[in-house]
Order: structure tokens, then sequence, then C-alpha cells
């Protein structure tokens, strides 16, 4: 049988809390990512999402539990993961240029300063970046051009996992939308398997195969894999009409309002096997579409998205 | 605007230099005016008959000044070489006393920074060592190195290794985890993290560290020459003031600040290059 790309078992992370006690963040965290998909995970502030981000990016070890990529357990940070973080982690002494330059030059130590710099400039390109701006330093970029800077060294590092840290947080609602459709264009050139945390419902639907459901923390777990039945290429304002959407939405927002906090409310059961979160579907049943959804709300998305 | 404002700035400063000078020059002038008239015996052995009892008008002191500077490298016995000569040898004790003092600080600073233990470890040393005056460390130099010279040198050296030193370990304790994690997520082995990331990161701070410690080494050299002798900025104010040449003490004096200036100016650039904005 083929392994998953990305297979993560049992993961756990706990704190000791007082005397021998210890605070459950997570536990009994199973999921896989197949090569080429784009998943995202959403849950509440406290879920443990950075966490999981981080020992996937083998920057945090977890308490239990075992990452294994391309039939390789994770243990430690490798180029072969790239990171794009919330607050972008730029160099500041660095212009964006030589900031990519630098992730090209740690991939590809033996390349020639020539060849760095072409392949950096392509991917700067990719990011609309090419006009002057890849000159300055990050102090004189706005957030936006700052967070393409990250993701353009991020991309150029050719990683076989890409981990986005909730990338668009911090960037007002125009950026996020122009960045995600680049994000969305680069990643369909690329074939990229990319992980991303976010907390906008409907970026992830826009960007993601898959979005896995956290249930609140402490004992947070993945509650449900929402697939998004929504063909590709998904353009925001046409995605909106699509019958699926309000389903999807809907299941989403009903999840982290209310089941969320139910799920972490229910007793938990004491099962040391594996177990993959149920797989949901709300885009698939093929019923009438909601006829007034979308005339409903359309002011939301377009801001929202 | 700007323009304006840094012209405005500089004509207040020449006109309070002229105000200065002017009091100055009319003060002594009086002064030299007292005790005029006929001396008794007495008068004349206490020494009121001295011509140079009161301190130099500004003129004189220029006039002073301009002889020494068209001539700064004479070299006419131990007691006569010019300021260029004496300014000569004081900077070439605080500078290789301050290299030295920063090829031991700046690398124990990084493993200080980097490390807790090492942090914790050494810290009471240099809580202890650091409020020595490095003058009191002048005897125990003399008595241990037997070289005034090389004695001078290990008080710069003291005295300039402090805040190198504790500058450098903060900045490095102080890197952004994130910048690490730049690092780290890039697979950059230990001496490229060094190298690459915490040191162009913590430069400033470093740079601070060095500049603060280059002011008290220049601060030191005069006294410590005026201990040990022989040559140097320090030795020629004391030798002078023996001599009751007080022109020369104060054309020396004014010499030890622009100096000290020009050293201060180099690492203020220095500081420029290296900071950033995040």
């Amino acid at each position: 049988m083929s392994q998953p790309f990305l297979q993560i078992d049992g993961l756990a992370k706990r704190f000791p809390s007082g005397k021998d006690d210890t605070l459950t963040v997570f536990e009994n965290v199973d999921f896989d990512i197949e090569k080429g998909e784009f998943v995202c995970i959403i849950g509440h502030s406290g879920c443990g999402k950075s966490t999981i981000m981080n020992v996937l990016a083998g920057l945090d070890e977890p308490t239990d539990g075992v990452v294994t990529m391309d039939g390789r357990e994770v243990s430690g940070p490798s180029l072969e993961r790239g990171v794009v973080f919330q607050n972008y982690s730029l160099l500041p002494w660095l212009t964006a240029l030589k900031n990519v330059t630098f992730g090209v030059k740690a991939r590809h130590p033996d390349w020639s300063a020539e060849r760095i710099r072409q392949h950096s400039y392509k991917f700067l390109e990719m990011v609309g970046l090419t006009n002057g701006a890849e000159h300055r330093k990050p102090s004189q970029l706005s957030g936006g051009m700052r967070q393409r800077v990250s993701i353009a060294r991020a991309f150029a590092t050719e990683p076989k996992l890409l981990l986005l840290d909730e990338p668009f947080g911090a960037l007002d609602a125009l950026t996020r939308g122009t960045i995600q459709d680049e994000l969305l264009r680069i990643w369909q050139d690329s074939g990229q398997t990319v992980f991303m945390i976010t907390h906008d419902v409907d970026e992830a639907i826009l960007l993601a195969d898959r979005i896995l459901l956290m249930s609140n923390g402490p004992f947070a777990q993945v509650a449900e894999s929402v697939v998004i039945d929504i063909p590709r290429p998904r353009k925001r304002t046409e995605m909106v009409h699509h019958p699926a959407y309000y389903k999807i939405r809907n299941h989403l927002v009903d999840f982290l309002s209310s089941r969320s906090a139910e799920i972490a409310a229910s007793p938990r059961e004491k099962d040391g096997s594996r177990r993959q979160p149920p797989t949901v579907r709300p885009g698939a049943e093929d019923d009438s579409p909601a006829p007034d959804a979308e005339s409903a709300r359309p002011h939301l998305v377009s801001l929202a998205g | 605007m700007t323009r304006s404002y840094d012209f405005r700035a500089l004509l207040l400063s020449i006109v309070l230099l002229i105000t200065l000078l002017g009091a100055w020059e009319l003060a002594t002038n009086t002064q030299a005016q007292g005790g005029g008239g006929e001396l008794t015996e007495y008068e004349r052995l206490m020494g009121a008959g001295s011509q140079r009892a009161g301190v130099p008008p500004p003129s004189e002191v220029i006039g002073k000044a301009w002889e020494e500077l068209s001539d700064p490298f004479h070299n006419t016995g131990a007691n006569d070489k010019g300021i260029g000569i004496q300014i000569a040898y004081s900077l070439m004790r605080v500078l290789s006393g301050y290299f030295l003092a920063a090829l031991i600080a700046l690398p124990v600073g990084f493993l200080i920074g980097m490390s807790p233990l090492m942090y914790k470890a050494l810290d009471p040393f240099i809580q202890v060592l650091r409020p020595i005056s490095p003058l009191a460390w002048m005897p125990l130099a003399l008595f241990i190195i037997q070289d005034s010279e090389a004695s001078s040198i290990f008080v710069i050296f003291i005295c300039s290794i402090w805040p190198m030193l504790i500058n450098t370990a903060f900045g490095v304790a102080g890197v952004r985890k994130d910048w690490v994690n730049v690092a780290r997520t890039h697979e950059l082995g230990p001496l490229k993290t060094a190298f690459q990331v915490i040191l162009p990161a913590a430069a400033p701070t470093i740079v601070t560290g060095m500049r603060i410690s280059i002011g008290i080494a220049w601060l030191v050299i005069v006294a410590a020459e005026m201990l040990v002798g022989g040559t140097g900025i320090g030795y020629y104010v004391w030798n002078e003031w023996n001599n009751l040449d007080l022109n020369s003490v104060i054309f020396s004096i004014l010499m030890i600040g622009v100096v000290g200036m020009a050293l201060d100016a180099v690492f203020a650039r220095l500081q420029r290059f290296v900071t950033y904005t995040e």
C-alpha cells in the first residue's frame, strides 16, 4: 500500500502546569496530506494550530506522536519544508531581493551568484515585486509587499511542503484578496503541497482542497476534514454563485460558532488507535441550490474574501 | 527648511563661541592688571611679581596653538616633542588596547549571548570586575608586566572590554527568535547562523558598545599617561603643568577633546552603517 505524502500520527502537546499536573493543548491528532494538496486548518485561538505547524516545520517538538513526510520522520527543521510566518520574518537588514537570494543560496549552495539571482528574480516576478521594489529594505515596503517577499522566498526554495502560518492575518482586506489570488495562481502553477493556518472561513474555502476543523482547546482534536467540492480554478467572484459554496460556508461557520465548543465539552474517548477525522462533504449533496443565499450577503464575501 | 535650521544653529554656535572667548579674554586681562605698582620684598618672594600668575587669555592660547600646530611633529628631546607625536603615542596605545579588548570581548560576548548558562556563570565575574576603576589596575599591571608601555595598554584593554562584552552579549541574546527560526528552517549551520543572521541583527547594539568603549579608552589614556609618563598627550598635559606653561595645558586639553570627537565620529558612522529599521 502506498503511504500518504505527509502523515501525522497521534500528535499531542502537553505542558507541565503546577505540581505533577499537565495541560494538554491537543492530543490524538491524526491526519494525512496528499502530494499537491492544499489543506487549511481552522480553529479557535488556543487550540494549538500554530504548535502543530511548528511541529511540522520541525521548530517545535510534540509530546507524543510522529510526523512522517515522504516516508521519513520529521525531526528538526529542513529546507524540505518552507515556512511563511504571519509576521513575514524577513531579515530587515537585507533588501527584498537579498532576502530571497538568502533562501535560494541556502537551498543551492553550489549555484553561481548569477543563477541564484535569476532564480530569485523569477519568484519575485511571480509576486509582482520587480519594478525597483526588490532593492528596498523590508521597512520601506508595505505589509502586503513584505508578505509577498516572504512568499517568494518560500516558493523560491521549492520545498516539498509549504507551511503558511496565517500569512494574511495582518493585512487589510483588499491586499489580502489580491495576495490570495496570487498565492492561488502560484500554487496552481507549481503543484506545491500547502498546509495553511487561517482564521478566515472565506479564505479557506477559496484556497483549500480540504479544511481541517479543530475543536477548542484544551484537549483539542481535529474534529472533521471538510472537502471543498468547488471546481478549480476558483475565482472569488464566481465561486460565490456555486451551489456548494454556502453549504460549505454554513457548515464551517456552524462548526466554529457552536460545535467546536460542544466537542470540547463532550467526554473524551480513551482510544489510542489511529483515527482519521471523519470526512465531510457539505457541498456534495446535489439538491437544489440555496436560492437566496448569494443575493443575501455578497458584500460580506467580497470584503472578507 | 532644514538648511536654514542648520544655518541658524551654526550661527548660534559661532555667537556663543565669540561670547565665551570674549568673556575669557576680558576676565584674564583685568586679572593680569591686578597687583600693579611697587612690590614689597615679601610680595616678590611670594610670587606676586610673576607675569604668568594668571590664566592666560584666549589670544595667547591661540598663538600657542598656531605655533604648535604649524610644526606638530618636531622632536627635539624627551621633553620637547610636537603635539602630533604625543597624540600619535596616545592613539597607538588606545588602539592597541582597544583592539585587544575587541578581540576578546566580541567572541566571548557572542558566546555569553548565545548560552544562557554561560551568561549566568560569568555574570558575577563581570559585575565585580566592571565597576573597578581602570587606574586601580595600574600598580598590579606595573608589577606583573614590569613595563610601563604595556601596562598603559593593559589599562586601556581592561577599561574598554566591559561595554563591548556586555553590549555584545545583550545584543546577541536579544536577537528576535523569528530570525533565528528563519536560519533554522533554511538549515544554516551554527557558523553561518552566527555571521549571516545573529551578527547583523545584533550589530547595532554591538557597535554601540564599541562606541562607548572607545570613548572610555580615550578618557582613561590621559590619566594613565599622567601616571606612567614618558610620552603621550596625558604626559604632555602634566609636563606642561610642571613647566607652568598654561597656554600649552589649555591647548592640549582642547586637542584631547578634538581627537575624542574624531574617534567618536568614526564609530557614529559605523553605527549608521549597521543600523536597520524593523
